[in-house]
């Protein structure tokens, strides 16, 4: 029951820092959007190929806009030692852990709130009744690129080029949700049957699941001394 | 209250700490003295549950570190260099977040209390990248007395702070070793020392080199040990 408070005071002390300082969520936002207009300029509209892309786009726009706040995750508690502070406490570990993770999710959705519409105009996708599935399969692909990223912007943060660092440990790791995420996206929005989309979301539930208990469970190592 | 035995501290071939000893009863107000480099913080932050000794034993009210670091944090409070704060909360924010972590109950009642004895109530709704290093300090000291902690660990508390600022540091930490709370604190600052800590504690080189209460040893003695 403690560690469930832990987290929501840890979660609304990130979210009320962002709408404060609006470092990340806005960064994300120009960075997503730029990169939806300039393949837009790249295809032509409502052409095959764009159609054929537009997974691909959408998730390069998803993954590296998520870069850019997951680098920043740690960065309030690098400044002025606050992690310290947080260890100090009598709480668990993997709360801080959960509560940080917790945090990109709603970070990185934000952001897709904005950049999905976005991407449904300028690249035509058509909004059919697998839309919710289309949903789940970005918030899956979501959870997956948090849970390891949440470990590893910890693990960078402890380094000198936590900047270049991040994406180096991140993008080879996540593979696997990368791929599923794409693949499902791809499926779904050519409409396609749905088993052959199953097969995919099946993959991305698995290593959701296998990267969050890993990194859940090597998260109390990473902040150890 | 706590029990450091045989500590032993290294960085890879850095041997920060040799074998430090020593004991300190509960209500003692002590001064860890060394040069930069003597491993002061290093101990400091072992005793605080942030760090591990390679070697030795290290124990807060018959509590062992770290297999009972959670026992050991509900009772000690830090205040260090850095204020642990964060510049976008505002003071009450940032003593209701530590307070949730703290587990604390009449949070509310706790947070004013705390912001009364640092004399920053009126500062209270303020975001704390307002305030100045001196009132930042005070506010840190007002977290590190949330949780009504037995033992508090300052590590260069007074760093960066003006006079003023360093007086009324000074003031608070005298007024609640008066009320019994047992503190420890690293400084190198010779004078701070000997006309407020009833007991001294000089580290060289990772080593324990003087043990001593205030009143035994003069100012002289002490810069020459000091070196």
């Amino acid at each position: 029951m403690n560690t469930l408070k832990h987290i929501g005071a840890l979660v609304y002390k990130d979210v009320l820092i962002e709408l404060r300082s609006r470092e990340v969520i806005w960064s994300m936002v120009v960075f997503a959007i730029t990169v939806l207009v300039i393949f837009n300029f790249i295809f032509d509209p409502g052409t095959d190929i764009m159609q054929k892309t537009a997974p691909g786009i959408l998730w390069v726009a998803i993954i590296f806009s998520s870069n850019l706040g997951l680098n920043r995750t740690f960065v309030k508690e690098q400044e002025a030692g606050n992690m310290q502070g947080i260890l100090l406490t009598p709480m668990d570990r993997s709360a801080v852990f959960l509560a940080k993770m917790l945090a990109n999710v709603i970070f990185i959705s934000a952001v897709q709130v904005i950049m999905l519409p976005v991407m449904i105009i300028l690249y035509d996708l058509p909004v059919t009744g697998t839309f919710g599935l289309l949903l789940l399969v970005l918030f899956l692909g979501i959870l997956g690129f948090a849970s390891v990223g949440t470990l590893f912007s910890a693990i960078a943060a402890n380094t000198k080029s936590r900047e270049i660092m991040l994406p180096i440990l991140l993008l080879p790791v996540t593979v696997p949700v990368i791929l599923g995420a794409i693949k499902s996206t791809q499926y779904l929005l050519s409409a396609e049957p749905l088993s052959k989309v199953y097969p995919w979301m099946r993959l991305l539930i698995g290593f959701d699941v296998i990267f969050f208990v890993v990194c859940y469970l090597l998260y109390e190592y990473v902040i150890e001394e | 209250m706590i029990r450091v035995h045989n500590v032993h501290k290294s960085f890879a071939a850095l041997q920060v700490l040799r074998g430090i000893d020593f004991d300190i009863q509960e209500g003692e107000y002590t001064a860890l003295l060394g040069q930069n480099g003597a491993g002061k913080t290093t101990l400091l932050r072992i005793i605080a549950s942030l760090s591990r000794p390679t070697s030795g034993e290290v124990s807060i009210n018959e509590f062992s570190l770290p297999k009972q670091a959670e026992q050991v944090r509900r009772q000690m409070g830090v205040v260090s260099h850095d204020p642990f704060l964060y510049g976008d909360l505002t003071a009450e924010e940032n003593l209701k977040f530590y307070g949730k972590l703290n587990n604390l109950e009449n949070l509310q009642e706790r947070v004013l209390l705390v912001l009364e004895q640092v004399d920053l109530s009126v500062r209270r709704y303020d975001l704390v990248r307002t305030f100045s290093r001196g009132m930042q300090q005070r506010l840190a000291l007002a977290r590190a007395l949330l949780h009504e902690p037995d033992l508090l660990l300052l590590d260069e508390p007074f760093s960066g702070l003006d006079f003023k600022s360093s007086q009324n540091l000074t003031d608070l930490l005298n007024g609640l070793h008066a009320k019994g709370t047992t503190i420890l604190m690293t400084t190198h600052d010779l004078d701070f020392a000997i006309t407020h800590c009833k007991r001294l504690l000089l580290i060289k080189q990772g080593k324990l080199v003087k043990d001593t209460v205030t009143q035994n040893i003069s100012r002289d003695e002490l810069v020459t040990a000091f070196g």
